[in-house]
């Protein structure tokens, strides 16, 4: 076999030495691994090696009928494990050609609006930590708390909650899930407020992270970035309106783009879309409509033989959802289109000739989730 | 002998009379060094500890959370415990690493920052030794730490400490001057350099309230480099621990860690107490000239609890910048000193010799 | 002269954006009362986890120690990890014909993933979630669990 885990970058130039960034290292966020070259403090040269937390994910939903595979998907991209479980549901509904209740969709699209909001939130935590600012993290995790137990007390579980299923949700809504949503809305409107002033506006910050990472949008279109990412390029890539599933194509939103290009405009961009989260469940969390929560499934699910493909947009990009079914009740080929594995790919091309600090910077604007990568 | 916690003189003259009757000469000397290298020693392991807790406990309640709350009545036992768990810890080998220089170098660090500790002046009459030449002696000394730093970067046979030590060394040659320049501002206003003598001056009004807008500006300045020359965040690059871990000392373990991290926080309160004691008065009471009722009351307050009022409020602000700020980048660190902060300094003393000599001071 | 002031625009604008960061560390520094840590340990008791928090499976059994289980294993086969296994016995029922009763419902909670299938598939919904969620032991074997209670029966009428 040949030697493939200390295969060389390139050839070392003179003065050039190699560090291993990961699999255990803070600012990787989980077991990435980075094998940079460095010429002193200078990124010359960059290889990810990924594969420490790979699960499988795509052989076993080969063996899981459709319902059971919602709840691998949860733990793919586990901060948008509602737009996972929805990606898999629409495409399923798609393949059986099922009307849901109007009602489901309305959940659907406020629960993957909080999954958006309180993704960006534990993003924005964790991209002041990577700068440093180790108290953004706490207060980011702080007001994520609050979406984590509307989730618990509607779905049951504060993570990886499986609540979609083909045809509708789980269980109904809690009656308690509109007044705390509310109480969110009013809550958070504030705290963002902490946010601007801790981060966007210092000047540190700013100097950190503006010009950093230029990714134009020729770039980002060619390496398939997408996401707020992608829109931080000026990117116009937000399946909610290019592709509109669910309630998107009825609530008004704006896509927020951004014309800097570094990774202060792709701060920017998930800033400014929790407020555009937040502005889309404003207009659906008082109309929901009576009804049921899911419709009526048979109780085997088998798709129609053929290839079926869904994406939707997620907290970090697109995520496709690829199946070949051979009229079975498991699909045949199971296939994710993963957002963090493409955004992985342009990490090397940002962070060439730029500092290692810069490279954390770069790393964290992006927001790479790991288990998201390997699947 | 009286025992007077407004003035030591008498105490520490009772003691050296006292020894020197007992014992001869030379035998009185070396007891008394015995005797302050000891208390010094407690008093070194004690403030540490404590300021480990209360930079825990500041951090936590800047966070929103409660900060430990476990070992003792609100886990003020807290850092003793850690401190007896790296005590037990294994003292790792590194293969490769230079075993002399890598044991040295957290001996070096700890003792630039106890040497220093000697020319502080705790309250009135109470300080190992009283240099003339006292802030020199500080700087001089303080800055040797940094030679423990690029030893154990060096010597850990580890890139990332490397990397650590050699960002550690840029900063610190570089801040040095800011914090010389910034001190050499007062010492233009008190025209001394002894410590005790610049107290003493300001007796009627503190040097940052005396010396008005240019003391003020050196005071700023020299939060921000005696921050930088501590290593502490927002400019903590060479421990940055999201970019290389733990940085210089990142091999290390057990006992020698705990040195690192507790030369670390007397850093913190040695450029703490410089800034009390320069520009807030050190021990001497907050006076105002002219209302002498509140002066009397303000003399009552014992010298000691004023300076470590002081020095507990600028380490309270250090904490504070550490946790509000990101980190800044190696190339906009030095930006900062050698573009904004330098030039500033300088025309700082031009600004404040001139007000000295057209008596513009108060 | 323009870079002149710039210079110093730059340095009002930096501290200035520093000061608003450090007000905002400073106010929360001094209102203790925002603290929103829970107390774990400490507030065990009145610790109150939402009715639908999916702690672990549970069979549910009535006061008279009875449930409402057929044994039909519709839960087995839809649990995707299989973690529930069982076990059902023929005994002979009133009309002496033999009749389907579960012997054992077992119950892997190690390999849970908490999708919920198991209780929302039981046709006669014999299962459901409990609040427990401390489930830390020392012996992995602890955590296969035998969810009918010793000794309990059906419910009559549910089969
Ligand atoms: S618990 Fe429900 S699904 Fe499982 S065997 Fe019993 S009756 Fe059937
Ligand atoms: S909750 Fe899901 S994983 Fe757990 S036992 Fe039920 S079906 Fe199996």
């Amino acid at each position: 076999m040949k030697e493939i885990v200390n295969l060389p970058v390139s050839k070392p130039e003179e003065e050039e030495y190699h560090i291993n960034m990961g699999p255990q290292h803070p600012s990787t966020h989980g077991v990435l691994r980075l094998l940079v070259s460095l010429q002193g403090e200078i990124v010359k040269n960059l290889k990810p090696h990924c594969g420490y937390i790979h699960r499988g994910i795509e052989k076993m939903c080969e063996k899981d009928t459709y319902p059971q595979i919602i709840h691998l998907t949860d733990r793919m991209d586990y901060l948008s494990s509602h737009i996972n479980n929805h990606a898999v549901c629409l495409l399923v509904e798609k393949a059986l050609e099922i009307e849901v209740p109007e009602r489901v969709q309305y959940i659907r699209t406020i629960m993957d609006e909080l999954t958006r909001i309180q993704s960006h939130q534990l993003w924005w935590a964790s991209f002041g930590m990577d700068l440093g600012g180790l108290t953004c993290f706490f207060y980011g995790l702080r007001d994520r708390e609050m979406i984590l137990d509307i989730w618990e007390e509607t779905t049951g579980s504060r993570f990886l909650q499986s609540y979609n299923c083909p045809g509708g949700v789980m269980q109904d809504i809690h009656p308690n899930f509109q007044k705390k949503v509310h109480v969110f809305l009013k809550t958070f409107k504030k705290k963002i407020k902490d946010y601007e002033k801790i981060l966007s506006g210092n000047v540190i910050f700013e100097q950190r992270s503006k010009g950093v990472g230029m990714l134009t949008k020729e770039d980002a279109i060619s390496y398939g970035i997408t996401g707020p990412s992608g829109r931080g390029s000026a990117w116009s890539c937000d399946i909610r309106k290019t592709e509109p599933y669910s309630m998107y194509s009825k609530v008004h939103f704006n896509e927020v783009l951004r014309y800097e290009c570094d990774s202060y405009s792709r701060y920017m961009v998930r800033m400014q879309e929790m407020y555009e989260s937040m502005n889309i469940i404003e207009q659906l969390i008082d109309n929901i409509p009576a009804g049921d929560y899911a419709a009526r499934m048979k109780a085997v699910i088998k798709l129609p033989a053929g290839e079926y493909y869904q994406r939707v947009e997620s907290a970090r990009g697109e995520l496709g959802v690829y199946v070949v079914s051979d009229g079975n009740k498991t699909p045949y080929r199971m296939k994710f289109r993963t957002p963090s594995f493409t955004n992985l790919s342009v990490l090397d091309h940002l962070s060439r000739d730029m500092k290692i600090a810069d490279l954390v910077a770069i790393g964290g604007s992006l927001d790479l989730v790991i288990p998201d990568i390997d699947r | 002998m009286t025992f007077n916690i407004y003035d030591f003189t008498s105490f520490t003259t009772w003691i050296d009379q006292s020894l020197n009757s007992l014992m001869s000469p030379t035998l009185a000397l070396i007891t008394e060094m015995v005797i302050i290298g000891v208390v010094f020693l407690l008093f070194y392991a004690v403030v540490g500890l404590f300021l480990v807790y209360a930079e825990r406990k500041v951090c936590a309640f800047m966070q929103n959370r409660v900060g430990p709350n476990r070992v003792g009545p609100y886990g003020i036992f807290q850092t003793i415990a850690d401190f007896i768990k790296l005590l037990m810890k294994e003292l790792v080998y590194i293969k490769d690493s230079d075993k002399l220089l890598f044991n040295i170098a957290p001996f070096i660090v700890i003792i630039a920052s106890f040497m220093a500790l000697s020319a502080i002046p705790f309250a009135k009459g109470l300080h190992a030794i009283d240099f003339d030449i006292g802030i020199l002696y500080v700087i001089a000394v303080s800055s040797l730490g940094v030679v423990g730093i690029l030893l154990a970067g060096w010597s850990s046979n580890n890139k990332y400490s490397l990397i650590g030590a050699m960002r550690s060394g840029a900063q610190i040659v570089s801040y040095e001057l800011s914090v010389g320049l910034s001190l050499l501002t007062i010492i233009v206003l008190a025209g001394t350099m002894q410590f005790s003598e610049i107290v003493e001056m300001q007796s009627d009004g503190w040097f940052l309230f005396k010396g008005h807008i240019p003391a003020f500006i050196a005071f700023v300045v020299f939060l921000i480099s005696s921050t930088a020359e501590t290593n502490r965040g927002p400019f903590d690059l060479a421990e940055a621990e999201s970019e290389l871990t733990a940085g210089f000392h990142t091999e290390y373990s057990g006992i020698k860690f705990a040195f690192f991290f507790l030369a670390e926080y007397m850093n913190m309160f040695l450029v703490a107490s410089i800034a009390a004691t320069v520009f807030l008065g050190g021990w001497m009471p907050f006076h105002i000239s002219g209302w002498a009722g509140f002066n009397t009351i303000m003399d009552y307050i014992p010298p000691f609890v004023w300076y470590i009022g002081k020095t507990a409020f600028v380490i309270w602000l250090m904490m504070w910048f550490k946790w509000t700020f990101p980190r800044l980048r190696i190339d906009q660190l030095l930006t900062l000193e050698w573009k904004y902060l330098l030039p500033i300094n300088l025309v700082n003393i031009l600004l404040m010799a001139f007000l000295v000599l057209m008596h513009w001071h108060f | 002269m323009n870079s002149f002031f710039k210079y110093f625009s730059d340095i009002f604008h930096g501290v200035k954006s520093l000061l608003i960061g450090m007000s905002v560390t400073g106010r929360y520094f001094f209102s203790p009362g925002q603290i929103v840590t829970q107390q774990y340990p400490e507030n065990r008791k009145d610790l109150q986890m939402f009715e639908r928090f999916k702690g672990e499976v549970i069979l549910i059994h009535d006061a008279n120690n009875q449930h409402r289980c057929n044994g039909c294993g519709i839960c087995e086969n839809n649990c995707p990890n299989g973690s529930i296994e069982i076990i059902s016995a023929r005994v002979p029922g009133e009309d002496g014909k033999p009749k389907r009763i579960i012997d054992k419902h077992i119950y892997h909670l190690g390999m849970c993933t908490f999708c919920g299938l198991c209780v929302k598939n039981c046709p006669s919904n014999a299962l459901g979630f409990s609040q427990e969620f401390e489930h830390a032991v020392f012996d992995r074997s602890k955590l296969n669990k035998v969810l009918n209670k010793p000794g309990s029966s059906i419910i009559k009428g549910v089969e």
